[in-house]
């Protein structure tokens, strides 16, 4: 099968170059069938690629293509690595990637021909991209993929582009993920430079030679670049605002692709972080406190997207506190039940926006349950998942980074657990407000509420059974011993390290007791959000206090913009008025004047005269004669 | 029979050169600077033929049968040769000036570059 695995990246492509060269001719059920139906191929070999990869006694295969660079010493494959890891990326790149597909077919239709077909070209360059950087099978492939999921970010939140706050929030995302990748390329001139190669193979089988502090500076700069896609503080500012761009479009950012990438990354080299414990607490500390400052601020958003992509940028936080404490099994695993619910809030919300004619405000919202019925069931589901109750996916992923958590350090698991039960809270909040109660939009509003047509509430149907069964695989083994399939999967690449003086050991039982504990304190914040958000009369006055601190994002953009913007700025308009105006321009104009000038003065001895040139000529002479003669030239 | 010394023959042609070039620089008839022209290019015949045979005269003493020197006198013909050619010209081009606008005055001359 190994043959073919090219293929899983090059349908995208294909599909992009198609409906990007043909986006002027092309009908539009032909730019539906090629943007979903070359996604649903790739998904199809992914499949097949990872029954063999899945098969017991699998190897991971290298496949190489081409040297990508050659000179000297360096020697840069382009190849791709298939193992348990990147198999798993593509089932749920691909997977919920044709779903999204599939749904943005209904949910764009209102948008002309050229621009429909545009977007599914943005959208199979997306997803290429993706694979690409998943498929690596070094560092500098992984980069390009990286870099290209970066450019389509930029070009599909600014896809309405006639809006300039859009198109300012595909610059913010952009330039925030420049920053990241800077990281990320130091992280990997270090290693060339450290281990002579940026193949996975031969990086991990080196690291141990290398000295921690090296290890620590590669690890850090990795995590930097992490912080940049994945977004974490200080760099996650951009993912709200990346809520300019349609609502599919954040359902794939947000959950199959580019989010989860700094997750990937520091999972696949994880070899690395393990060698290094400073830059793994670090990754702790920055995920823990993400986790919590995004919950805070979702707590109080009234936008629908972005309540839900402050939830992404906290449940990211909590996959990286997982990968920080080395329970790189449980970050991965994360990753995938939240693609499953993410993207199905995601595609949920963008159900709900539709009925309502693009009004994203809850607080004009309530009362939509027995409107868009289905969309309400799946997406109750979906709340159910990410606040972690079982069986739903969330609950299993949810569990395992609270236990990893809590044997590494008690502290990480309050803090943990406070942003599961704020989870919990705002997504309830988010579900009461929107679904019950009675219907506080227009009139008009109401009276065109229909639910979505089938290939939107197919694709919902789909995740909502997903993220049912999704968190399945891996039932910890408080349950049933070996029952956690992911873990025995992932083991061959990702070894969860177990600390090796774990602060609290716990046994079965005290592990059963801190699970109820918290199943029963999450339903106590849905009761409560019930309380607070089912009823007929919202408060809707405008926040007070600490409140509209919560509201306004911690003025963290605002600081952002004192402290890095406006000198920036300042300094742009200073190099632009000064520098610029004044130093480089007076320059080149000097030179031009000044050739000007020497020219309107000599032009004065070409006076037509020729008795003038021969005097000019007799002194020249004479001249030269007198300083042959007295200095001896 | 004294000999004259070389420096009264290079005080002569720097005379007639001086003389020459005054002319030319001063003058607006074009004969007259057409004459002064011709005073230039003897004043450099003079010098050719004096330095000719004084180099002469002090290799003959050694070797009698010796041309040392005597090339600066093919000179002096190629430049006498050279100015009648430009006598020719330039006299049949003033003919012609003044044919056709009654001077021969030099400033009137630059009406060509109009």
């Amino acid at each position: 099968m190994s043959k073919y695995v090219f293929l899983i990246p090059l349908l995208p492509l294909v599909g992009f170059l198609i409906n990007g060269l043909g986006r002027n001719f092309l009908s539009r059920m032909l730019v539906n069938i090629v943007g979903c139906g070359v996604l649903i191929a790739s998904f199809v070999v992914s499949l097949l690629v990872f029954r063999e990869v899945a098969a017991p006694g699998a190897t991971p295969m290298v496949i190489r293509y081409f040297d990508f660079i050659k000179a000297g010493g360096l020697d840069i494959q382009a190849s791709f690595l298939v193992d348990q890891l990147s198999g798993l990326f593509l089932l749920v790149i691909t997977g919920i990637g044709s779903l999204i597909h599939i749904y943005s077919t209904a949910y764009m239709h209102e948008e002309t021909t050229p621009h429909y077909a545009r977007y599914f070209a943005y959208l199979n360059l997306f997803v290429f991209s993706m694979l690409l950087l998943v498929l690596g099978s070094n560092f500098v492939v992984m980069f390009i993929g990286w870099e290209g999921v970066g450019l389509c970010s930029y070009l599909l939140i600014g896809y309405w582009f006639e809006n300039k706050a859009y198109n300012n929030a595909a610059k913010k995302a952009f330039v925030m993920n420049r920053i990241g990748d800077l990281g990320f390329l130091l992280a990997i001139f270090w290693m060339l430079s450290q281990f002579g190669s940026i193949a996975y193979a031969d990086v991990f089988s080196k690291a141990s030679t290398a000295p921690v502090a090296v290890l620590t500076g590669i690890t850090i700069l990795l995590f930097v670049g992490a912080m940049g896609k994945s977004a974490q503080i200080p760099l996650y500012t951009w993912l709200p605002d990346a809520m300019a761009g349609p609502t599919p479009v954040s359902a794939l950012i947000h959950a199959a692709t580019m989010v989860t990438a700094g997750i990937y990354m520091i999972a696949r080299s994880n070899v690395l972080f393990t060698l290094a414990p400073i830059s793994q607490n670090l990754v702790a500390i920055i995920g823990i406190s993400t986790a919590l400052l995004a919950a805070t601020i979702a707590l109080k958003q009234n936008d629908i997207k972005k309540v839900l992509a402050y939830s992404t940028v906290s449940q990211l936080g909590l996959m990286f506190l997982a990968l920080g404490v080395g329970a790189y099994t449980a970050g991965v695993f994360h990753v995938m039940t939240h693609a499953f619910f993410k993207a199905l809030l995601f595609l949920g919300a963008g159900s709900v926006i539709h009925a309502m004619h693009h009004e994203q405000d809850i607080m004009k919202m309530g009362g939509l349950r027995k409107k868009l019925p289905i969309t309400h069931i799946t997406f109750l589901i979906g709340c159910l998942a990410i606040a972690g109750i079982p069986p739903f996916a969330g609950f299993f992923s949810k569990d395992e980074i609270l236990t990893a958590a809590l044997e590494k350090n008690p502290v990480y698991y309050v803090l943990a657990l406070a942003t599961s039960l704020m989870t919990a809270f705002y997504m309830f909040r988010l579900y009461f407000l929107t679904f019950s109660g009675k219907f506080r939009g227009s009139h008009e509003q109401e009276h065109h509420l229909h639910e979505s047509p089938a290939p939107m509430t197919l694709p919902l149907i789909v995740l909502a059974i997903l993220s049912v069964v999704g968190g399945w695989i891996g039932i910890p083994a408080v349950f049933a011993e070996n029952a956690h399939l992911l873990s025995n999967f992932l083991s061959p690449v990702v070894a969860s390290v177990k600390p090796a003086h774990p602060a609290i050991h716990l046994s079965h039982t005290s592990e059963l007791a801190l699970m109820g504990g918290v199943l029963v304190l999450i339903l106590v914040m849905i009761v409560l959000a019930s309380k607070k958000f089912a009823k007929e009369n919202i408060d809707t006055a405008e926040p007070t206090g600490f409140s509209a601190v919560l509201s306004n994002k911690w003025y963290v953009d605002e600081i952002y913009e004192a402290i890095v913007v406006k000198p920036i700025n300042w300094i742009s308009s200073f190099l632009s008025r000064v520098v610029d105006n004044k130093l480089i321009d007076g320059l080149v104009n000097g030179v031009g004047k000044g050739v000007q000038f020497s020219a309107r003065q000599l032009r004065l001895l070409q006076s037509g005269q020729v008795g003038s040139y021969i005097l000019i000529m007799m002194i020249a002479i004479i001249l030269f004669f007198i300083f042959q003669l007295f200095w001896k030239l | 029979m004294p000999v004259i010394p070389v420096n009264y023959y290079i005080f002569l042609s720097l005379a007639l050169f001086t003389i020459g070039i005054v002319g030319v620089l001063t003058r607006r008839n074009a004969i007259i600077i057409f004459m002064c022209v011709e005073l230039m290019l003897n004043a450099v015949n003079v010098l050719l033929v004096a330095f000719s045979k004084m180099h002469h005269v002090a290799a003959f003493a050694t070797d009698r049968a010796t041309t040392v020197g005597t090339e600066a006198q093919l000179f002096v013909f190629f430049i006498m040769v050279v100015a009648a050619a430009e006598v020719t010209v330039g006299l049949a081009i003033i003919v012609m000036l003044y044919r056709n606008i009654h001077s021969v005055d030099i400033n009137f001359l630059n009406r060509l570059k109009h």
